[in-house]
C-alpha cells in the first residue's frame, strides 16, 4: 500500500493504527533478523497518544544521530552507546507533533564516517538485492529498511558528503538531500556543520516530497536555518519536463565510471529528452578538488566536534581514578572512538595545526567557493544537471575489506561536490545491472528542490523502477 | 613526508592513545590520503573567498533572553554532585 492510501485509511478510520501495529513489528523483526537495519528497535507505542496530524500513524524510522526524545541515540558510535537524550531533535519533535510512529534507529557509519555503513559500532545493514553486498553509507540502515520493509514507511536520514543519495542508489529507494539550512540541524548530532543536511529516504518521490513539506522550515535553535516560507514538495510533482534544461557534466561520466552504469543512466537521460526536455553535455571544471576540498573539510570540522566526547556528561564513562583531565579524556575517547573515526579526527587535527592551516583547511574553503561558482554557471543555463549517483554497483563486503581509506574516499566522488556546494539533489532508480540497482543523480541551484522534484516524478511515472523489489523481502 | 612522530603529536593534542600498529597503519594511510589531495595545489585561489558556509549568511541574531532547561543535562551521568558535573582533577 501507498503512504498517501494508508494515511488516509487512518484518518478516515478503516485502517486501525492498533491492529496495524503488530502486523508492523513482526515484519520490523524478519527485516532486522534477514538485514539489520536497525540499531535500536522502539517497539513502545502507544497509537491513542499519537496526535491526528499530517502523518497520523505513519511508521517513520530515524537515523541514529538524530535525537529522539528517551530512546537511545548512538550516532553508531560505541562511545555513545548507552545515551539517552532528554529532548527532541527540531524533525522528530515535528514528526512526533504530526502523529508520526518513531519505529526506530537506524544503522549507520560511526558519526556519518563511511560510504558502506560498515564503520557501525553495533550492526551492519545488508543490501536486500543481495546479502553478501552493502547498503552503502552512511545512511545504510535507513535504506535497508525502506526497501526491505513491505509496510508503509518513510526514513529520515542526514547526508554530510552523499550519505543519502550513496544508500538511496545502491538500494533501488528514493533519496532527497536539500538544500544545506532548509532543514533544521537541531539535535542532529554533527559530523561537519558547515555540511550537514538532514533528508529523507522512501519508496517513492511523492513519499521523500511529503515528508520534506514537513520537515523543513525556520529554527532559530540552528543558526544556520534559512528563514523560508513553508513550501509543499508535493505540489511539484507533475508528470511533465517539456521545456526543461538537462545539464550533463562530463566530469561525472570519466574514467573511474562503470561503463554499465554510465550507459544505463545515459538511456535515462534520453528517455527524459524523448519526453520533451532539452539535453546538453557540460562541463564544471573544479570537479577534481570539490573531493580534496570536501575532505578536510568535514574532517577539520569533525575533529573539532568530536571534541565534546570526552565521558563526563554522557555516553561512555570510567571511574574517574586520580589522573588528571587530559587522561581521562583520553581512555574513554581511545576506547569509546573507532578506527576510522579516530583517523579522521587525526587528519583533521593535522589540517587545522599551525603551519598547515592554510596549506589545507583554508585552501579548501577556498576551493568550495570555486566549486559552488561552478554549480551557479551551470544553473543558469540548466534547470538541473544529471550525472550516476555512484561510480561503482553496491560492492560485496569482501571487496570492502580489501579498500585501502583513500579509495573509499575516491568513491564519493559524484556525491561529494554538490554536497559540498550545499545545492539540492535527489537520487532515483534508474536500471538494474545484474538484478542489482543504478542511481540517477538529479542536482538544482540552491532552494531550487522543486526542479529535481519535477524531473524525478515525471522520469519515476515513466519508468516505475521503483516499483521493483528484491525476491525474498 | 608525514612522519610517526607528528602522527603521535597530532593524536596526542586529538586526546587519542595509539597503539604502535595503529600509527604505522595511519603514517602511510595518512601519507596516501595527503598525497591524493594535491590536487587541490593545482589551483590559484589567490583572489579566492573562502566559503564557510554554503550559502553565505551574517549575523544571526536572537534576542538575549534567558530560558530555562526543559530537560535534566545531569541525566546522562554518574559524574554528578549538587547539581554539578564532576570531573577530574584539574590541577
Amino acid at each position: 500500500m501507498e503512504t498517501k492510501e494508508y494515511l488516509e485509511g487512518v484518518k478516515e478510520g478503516w485502517i486501525c493504527v492498533e491492529d496495524e501495529l503488530v502486523k508492523l513489528f513482526a515484519k520490523i523483526k524478519k527485516v532486522q533478523e534477514k538485514y539489520s537495519p536497525f540499531i535500536t528497535i522502539n517497539e513502545d507505542q502507544n497509537p491513542k497518544k499519537l496526535n491526528k496530524g499530517l502523518v497520523f500513524g505513519l511508521p517513520i524510522s530515524v537515523k541514529d544521530n538524530i535525537c529522539t526524545k528517551g530512546l537511545r541515540t548512538t550516532a553508531g558510535s560505541k562511545i555513545l552507546h548507552n545515551y539517552i537524550p532528554p529532548f527532541d531533535a527540531f524533525v522528530t519533535k515535528v514528526l512526533k507533533d504530526e502523529g508520526g510512529l518513531i519505529i526506530g534507529k537506524t544503522a549507520m557509519d560511526e558519526f556519518g564516517h563511511g560510504t558502506f555503513s560498515t564503520n557501525c559500532a553495533f550492526c551492519v545493514p545488508k543490501n536486500p538485492w543481495d546479502t553478501r553486498r552493502s547498503c552503502g553509507g552512511s545512511s545504510g540502515g535507513a535504506a535497508c529498511l525502506t526497501i526491505a520493509l513491505d509496510f508503509p514507511h518513510i526514513a529520515l536520514a542526514e547526508s554530510t558528503g552523499g550519505s543519502i543519495s550513496c544508500p538511496a542508489s545502491f538500494t533501488g529507494t528514493v533519496g532527497i538531500t536539500p538544500t544545506y539550512g532548509r532543514v533544521s540541524r537541531w539535535g542532529l548530532i554533527s559530523y561537519a556543520n558547515s555540511l550537514d543536511k538532514i533528508g529523507v529516504i522512501g519508496k517513492c518521490v511523492y513519499d521523500v516530497a511529503f515528508l520534506l513539506s514537513i520537515i523543513a522550515g525556520y529554527d532559530e535553535m540552528d543558526s544556520t536555518s534559512l528563514d523560508l516560507n513553508k513550501e509543499d514538495y508535493t505540489s511539484y510533482l507533475v508528470n511533465e519536463v517539456k521545456g526543461m534544461k538537462i545539464g550533463v557534466p562530463r566530469e561525472y561520466l570519466g574514467e573511474g565510471v562503470d561503463e554499465r552504469i554510465k550507459k544505463t543512466v545515459w538511456s535515462g537521460i534520453k528517455m527524459l529528452e524523448t519526453l520533451g526536455a532539452e539535453v546538453e553535455e557540460c562541463q564544471l571544471p573544479h570537479t577534481d578538488i570539490a573531493l580534496p576540498s570536501y575532505y578536510i573539510i568535514a574532517m577539520a570540522e569533525t575533529s573539532t566536534n568530536l571534541a565534546k566526547f570526552c565521558g563526563i556528561r554522557y555516553g561512555l564513562e570510567s571511574r574517574i581514578m586520580k589522573e588528571g583531565f587530559n587522561e581521562y579524556f583520553t581512555k574513554v575517547r581511545t576506547r569509546g572512538f573507532g578506527e576510522e573515526t579516530k583517523r579522521r579526527i587525526i587528519l583533521g587535527t593535522y589540517a587545522r595545526m599551525t603551519g598547515y592551516r592554510n596549506r589545507y583547511y583554508l585552501k579548501a574553503m577556498k576551493a568550495r567557493t570555486l566549486v559552488i561558482e561552478d554549480f551557479k554557471r551551470a544553473f543558469k543555463k540548466y534547470d538541473v544537471l544529471i550525472a550516476p549517483t555512484m561510480p561503482i554497483l553496491p560492492p560485496k563486503f569482501s571487496e570492502i575489506e580489501a579498500l585501502e581509506p583513500v579509495q573509499v574516499y575516491m568513491l564519493d566522488i559524484l556525491t561529494v561536490p554538490p554536497n559540498l556546494a550545499g545545492i539540492p539533489m535527489i537520487s532515483i532508480p534508474c536500471g538494474f545491472i545484474q538484478g542489482l540497482p543504478v542511481g540517477m543523480h538529479v542536482m538544482a541551484d540552491h532552494l531550487e528542490e522543486k526542479n529535481i522534484l519535477r524531473v524525478a516524478y515525471t522520469f519515476e511515472q515513466n519508468t516505475k523502477y521503483h516499483e521493483r523489489m528484491p525476491v525474498g523481502v | 613526508m608525514i612522519s610517526k612522530e607528528v602522527i603521535r603529536r597530532v593524536a596526542r593534542i586529538a586526546r587519542i592513545d595509539l597503539r604502535e600498529e595503529e600509527i604505522k597503519n595511519f603514517t602511510k594511510q595518512i601519507q596516501e590520503v595527503l598525497n591524493a589531495f594535491r590536487t587541490l595545489n593545482k589551483v590559484d585561489t589567490h583572489d579566492v573567498e573562502p566559503s564557510f558556509q554554503p550559502i553565505r549568511i551574517e549575523n544571526v541574531w536572537r534576542k538575549d533572553k534567558v530560558k530555562a532547561w526543559k530537560w535534566d543535562p545531569l541525566s546522562n551521568t554518574k559524574h554528578k554532585e549538587n547539581h554539578y558535573f564532576k570531573g577530574p582533577r584539574a590541577v
